[in-house]
């Protein structure tokens, strides 16, 4: 046995095979990682994003100008070195209220879709390892909220509820917890497939049937085998909804029916914007371009982050 | 087929029940009253107020409310506007045409530009076309319409003074004269509309014709000896277009949901504007139907879309 050489011992001589052999062990995660920063459209989405959270959470540190600050003889000024993105009717300053008000739009963005996902995390999850009735049951469930008219719901029930929300909780939380809420619960039916999908197809591998032999419980298999290989999905399904979300909350509060006027997050500067268009077009074109800019960061991000993840594309 | 679209249609009624059902109990159940404008009016005494309630059957409990609504509107009757005090059909009647005419022309228009946008961008994958398409596609489908409602409104109507920026729905186009006023008050909505279905549409098209061209009956094609025209046309693009066409009905709801903002910018008095106004007029008949409707949309162009799924690739059966 020993002295028969291989078709592929000449082919492969040990010098070549060593440093193959030392190369550090990659993990899923490393070689994504690898994938994505050849992304660079990704990456720069990385670098505008980060950018825009340090903004939004160190700017108002660093700028003082207040938000609130009514001067009528300073209304409705073009950008300047006083007031770089203009003043608003009541001489406002719109940086700092752009600044402030983006904590608000990010934060929703994110905090809706972390509801979301987990909510469909978790239908999907014991729809796909169930099977049978609960998960006819639970697909049907959610076929149902897929049907249902996002937009039309979404204002119907923030109108509906806001004010008693801001009742319990204050205007300012009492409206962020409901919008959060409502944005998450109409959105977690793709989710919720997505990852019944992925269990559906990871329960049948080997090493779940031995996990199951060793005596692994329902619990263990679900949250330790099998949720850990279906992230890749939950991730890039995330991002991509943090963008959605944000547009949603800003539509929201573009309609007049989102965060009170003394939140100025970038849907609301644009929705009290409108009427000023043609004296102050800076009031609008600012808080929109943030947005936009989140947005598109979000989906080359999430682009990026698809081919990453994808096991196709490996190279 | 036709076995499939009845059962599907039979499958249709539970769920358009539990949807109704659920949007009902939301408006039922919600704190504010509908004759709330009445009880700050002090001249309406409170035994009026109880009158009017009775009158509009509100005295009772909502489940009954809904079943009655439920028979109501199965008979084609969709009550009356607590606001307007004309049938809701009525108002409806008033308000979807102009809402149709924006949203189907913007439909068309996106579908024109888009899907042969799609096909030569995925034929010529990394030329110079190709980038400008999908960095196009991408920031269309990154930009919020409401954003480029606005941006439109300053360059066109404010800066160039080309375009009016408030739709005037009274307008009867009868001459020349107010054809031309007609259309140019239709592009900025159409085109803020278009703007995201094309940049969505162009992104699955690409994608699709991508993933057919590798495929071997692409290759089984050329080896016929084939010319790349009828290879693509008859052969890929058929093919490719199978998802592209299952996407455009699904997104049609969406399209309707995009008019509620588009609507909402250039003023047009559309079914979406009604359904605004009437949220904050605490309008319930109205509200239920024009929230049902959009339902019965949703649910219809999903039928829909399996529907075409099923007649264009003869591999999915129904049984």
């Amino acid at each position: 046995m020993a002295t028969t050489v291989t078709a592929q011992d000449l082919v492969r001589s040990p010098a070549v095979a060593e440093p193959v052999l030392r190369r550090p062990a990659r993990s899923l995660w490393s070689d994504a990682w690898h994938q994505f920063r050849r992304h660079r459209l990704a990456m720069l989405g990385v670098v505008v994003f980060l950018a825009l959270i340090a903004l939004t959470l160190l700017g108002p540190l660093l700028y003082h100008t207040p938000t609130d600050a009514i001067d009528y003889s300073q209304g409705l000024l073009g950008p300047s070195v006083d007031h770089p993105f203009g003043t608003d009717d009541l001489g406002r300053d719109l940086l700092a209220r752009a600044l402030i008000g983006g904590r608000v739009s990010l934060a929703v963005g994110v905090v809706a879709v972390l509801i979301s996902i987990t909510f469909g995390t978790l239908i999907g999850s014991i729809a796909g390892f169930f099977g049978g009735q609960v998960d006819g049951l639970l697909m049907r469930f959610t076929d149902l909220f897929l049907a249902l008219p996002a937009l039309p719901l979404l204002l119907l029930t923030i109108y509906l509820f806001r004010d008693v929300l801001r009742k319990a909780f204050g205007p300012e939380v009492g409206i962020f917890l409901l919008i959060v809420a409502v944005i998450g619960m109409l959105n977690w039916m793709p989710c919720s497939r997505l990852v019944r999908a992925a269990f559906l197809s990871i329960k049948q591998k080997e090493f779940i049937e031995a996990a199951r032999c060793v005596g692994a419980k329902d619990s263990r298999l679900m949250f330790s085998h099998i949720l850990p290989n279906t992230l890749s999905v939950i991730i890039v399904a995330a991002t991509v909804n943090v963008g959605q979300a944000i547009i949603t909350e800003s539509a929201l509060s573009f309609l007049g029916l989102g965060f009170p006027p003394d939140v100025p997050t970038w849907g609301r500067l644009l929705y009290d914007a409108q009427n000023f268009l043609d004296l102050a077009p800076h009031w609008a074109i600012f808080p929109g371009l943030l947005i936009f800019l989140t947005v598109l960061s979000i989906n080359y991000i999430g682009d990026g982050m698809r081919d990453a993840l994808d096991p196709r594309k490996t190279h | 087929m036709g076995r499939f679209i009845v059962r599907r249609l039979i499958l249709a009624v539970p769920t358009l029940l539990m949807i109704s059902f659920v949007l009902f109990a939301v408006l039922s159940l919600a704190p504010g009253d509908p004759l709330s404008q009445f009880a700050a009016n002090p001249a309406v005494p409170p035994e009026v107020r109880e009158n009017i309630k009775r009158s509009l059957g509100l005295d009772q409990p909502w489940p009954i409310r809904y079943v009655k609504w439920l028979l109501s509107m199965v008979q084609g009757d969709w009550g009356f506007s607590f606001g307007s005090r004309i049938p809701v059909w009525e108002l409806l009647k008033l308000r979807i045409p102009s809402t149709l005419a924006v949203v189907g022309t913007a439909y068309l228009v996106s579908l024109v530009l888009a899907v042969p946008i799609g096909i030569v961008s995925a034929l010529r994958q990394y030329s110079l076309m190709d980038h400008v398409a999908t960095t196009l596609a991408f920031i269309g489908f990154s930009l919020p319409t409401f954003f480029t409602g606005l941006l439109l409104i300053i360059t066109f109507s404010v800066k160039l003074q080309m375009l009016p920026f408030i739709y005037d729905s009274t307008l009867q186009v009868r001459d020349m004269d107010t054809l031309a006023a007609q259309l140019k008050q239709s592009i900025m909505p159409i085109a803020v509309l278009a703007l995201f279905q094309t940049a969505t549409v162009v992104r699955y098209t690409r994608a699709s014709v991508l993933e057919n061209l590798p495929l071997d009956y692409v290759r089984t094609a050329r080896s016929k000896g084939l010319a790349q025209p009828t290879v693509i046309g008859r052969h890929v693009v058929r093919n490719s277009l199978i998802p592209v066409v299952t996407l455009v009905a699904l997104s049609a709801p969406t399209v309707f949901s995009g008019a509620l903002i588009t609507e909402q910018i250039f003023r047009v008095p559309g079914i979406g504007a009604l359904l605004i106004n009437s949220i904050q007029n605490s309008d319930t008949p109205v509200v239920m139907a024009i929230t049902f409707t959009f339902s019965v949309l949703v649910v219809l162009f999903n039928l829909l879309a399996d529907v075409i799924y099923g007649v264009l690739d003869p591999r999915i059966r129904y049984d």
